[in-house]
């Protein structure tokens, strides 16, 4: 596959990817292609050790391209969900966090806004990732990154994050690693398969 | 209100009493609340080389916190690790410079313990100048430093130009950390950091709390340090510290808690 940005047309097209093979001193990830517009939801699927996280890395510039194409469209504003969302111990409320990330273009899920009020390190965990994922979803990003989403989450919270998720479809392109298939299936995302190297 | 002998020194150490809590609570969000008595320890060692020179401690003091927080920076070293390197650099640095400059040992004592009581108005007008710059800053730079914590990722995978802020708080705490220990002293510019943000980062609902909080409480144990020492004779810093420390604890000891000063942080 090669990265054609105009068969996409209105500058759609944000992220392509042509065999990349990800990684840090070695590489990690198997040959990955896909492509990304906006309005569409893309998961990577596969399991422990396959090399999904790290492909992510490589898109944030924090792992290296080892073979392969990596295109990103111009000007593109990101936003990514770490697998484990970093947590201190900080008087930081819920509100304060989404003023300053700029992520308060959309009215939060009541089930999240209820919580806003509270200190970021005295949120369940899965009330904290709910934030961190309403962070990415809710702000100015082209493109959102999720490092598997359901983390910490009980059925009540998944059942949130595919409304919450859903919700920015249109504005955006979501990729998603996880490997929780019925996941993905909710969000009608077109899968990607992973199969470790 | 004191004397009006000392109320130009009580005006200089005003401003930093407000501030460095401040920064106390941006560096312990960034976990590196040791920064202040690395950088103090350097200031009082730049401090007393300045004055080996003639320069006053308050202008050479800031000279050498700033130099080692461009170094710290540009080496990409973050945490307490890198201060514990300056703490120990700056107590050799210091001892070594008194024992073999013209100065003395008394002189590196009074560097070190701060010399409050002799501040003058170039004393004031510095503490003021760094204050203003810092009440400025403090409010630009917290959404990023926050940011930068909780989503590590975001300033390089939006190529962001983050260095500028990392560098803009850095050199601020710098600076208002060496003038604090120039006028104050070197433990008493570290618990205005330390203690103040201790006691906030555990009580305070929210970030605007905190920081209210911690500013309260730096003000309210630098007015009532000062009287304390001026009216029971006593040096200003061991009492000032004093002080942060019984506001610190007492709090635990009311409600029955284990006190574990080590424990998060």
């Amino acid at each position: 596959m090669t990265c054609d940005a105009s068969r996409h047309g209105g500058g759609a097209l944000l992220l392509c990817l042509d065999e990349l093979v990800a990684g840090y001193d070695r590489p990690l990830s198997p040959p990955c292609s896909l492509e990304l517009a906006r309005g569409e939801i893309v998961g990577l699927h596969g399991p422990n050790g396959a090399g999904k996280s790290t492909l992510l890395a490589a898109i944030l510039g924090s792992a290296r391209r080892h073979a392969g194409a990596l295109w990103l469209a111009a000007g593109l504003r990101l936003r990514h969900l770490a697998q484990n969302p970093q947590r201190p111990q900080a008087p930081v409320s819920g509100r304060e966090l989404l003023a300053w990330l700029d992520a308060r273009a959309l009215t939060p899920p009541p089930r999240l806004a209820a919580c806003l009020g509270r200190r970021i390190d005295r949120l369940s965990g899965g009330e904290y990732q709910l934030l961190c994922l309403w962070i990415c979803i809710a702000g100015d990003a082209d493109l959102v990154l999720l490092d598997e989403p359901t983390n910490h989450l009980d059925q009540t919270h998944v059942d949130v994050a595919v409304e919450e998720i859903t919700t920015a479809r249109e504005r955006r392109g979501v990729l998603i690693v996880s490997h929780d298939r019925v996941f993905l299936r909710r969000l009608d995302a077109r899968v990607v398969e992973m199969v470790p190297r | 209100m004191p004397d009006h002998l000392f109320l130009i020194p009580f005006l200089a150490g005003l401003p930093l009493a407000v501030l460095l809590p401040l920064l106390g609570n941006l560096l312990r969000l960034r976990d590196e609340w040791l920064a202040a008595l690395g950088l103090a320890h350097l200031a009082g060692a730049a401090g007393l080389a300045g004055l080996s020179l003639h320069l006053p401690a308050v202008l050479g003091a800031p000279l050498g916190a700033v130099l080692a927080a461009t170094i710290k920076f540009l080496s990409g070293a973050r945490g307490n690790s890198a201060f514990a390197w300056m703490i120990l650099a700056g107590w050799a640095a210091t001892l070594l410079l008194a024992a073999n400059s013209g100065l003395g040992e008394a002189l590196a004592h009074a560097v070190v313990e701060g010399q409050l009581y002799f501040a003058s108005a170039r004393e004031l007008g510095i503490a003021l100048a760094v204050c203003v710059c810092g009440l400025l800053l403090v409010p630009r730079l917290t959404p990023r430093l926050v940011r930068a914590r909780l989503f590590p990722l975001y300033e390089r995978a939006n190529r962001l130009p983050a260095w500028r802020w990392h560098l803009g708080f850095d050199l601020l705490a710098a600076l208002a950390i060496a003038v604090a220990t120039a006028t104050l002293g070197l433990m008493a510019a570290f618990a205005l950091v330390f203690l103040p943000s201790w006691i906030a980062f555990r009580r305070a609902p929210d970030w605007r709390r905190a920081a209210w909080l911690a500013a309260g409480i730096g003000l309210a144990a630098y007015g009532l340090a000062f009287a304390i020492a001026l009216r029971l004779d006593q040096p200003f810093a061991p009492v000032l510290v004093a002080l942060l420390v019984v506001l610190a604890a007492l709090p635990r000891v009311r409600h029955g808690e284990r006190f574990e000063p080590g424990n998060r942080g």
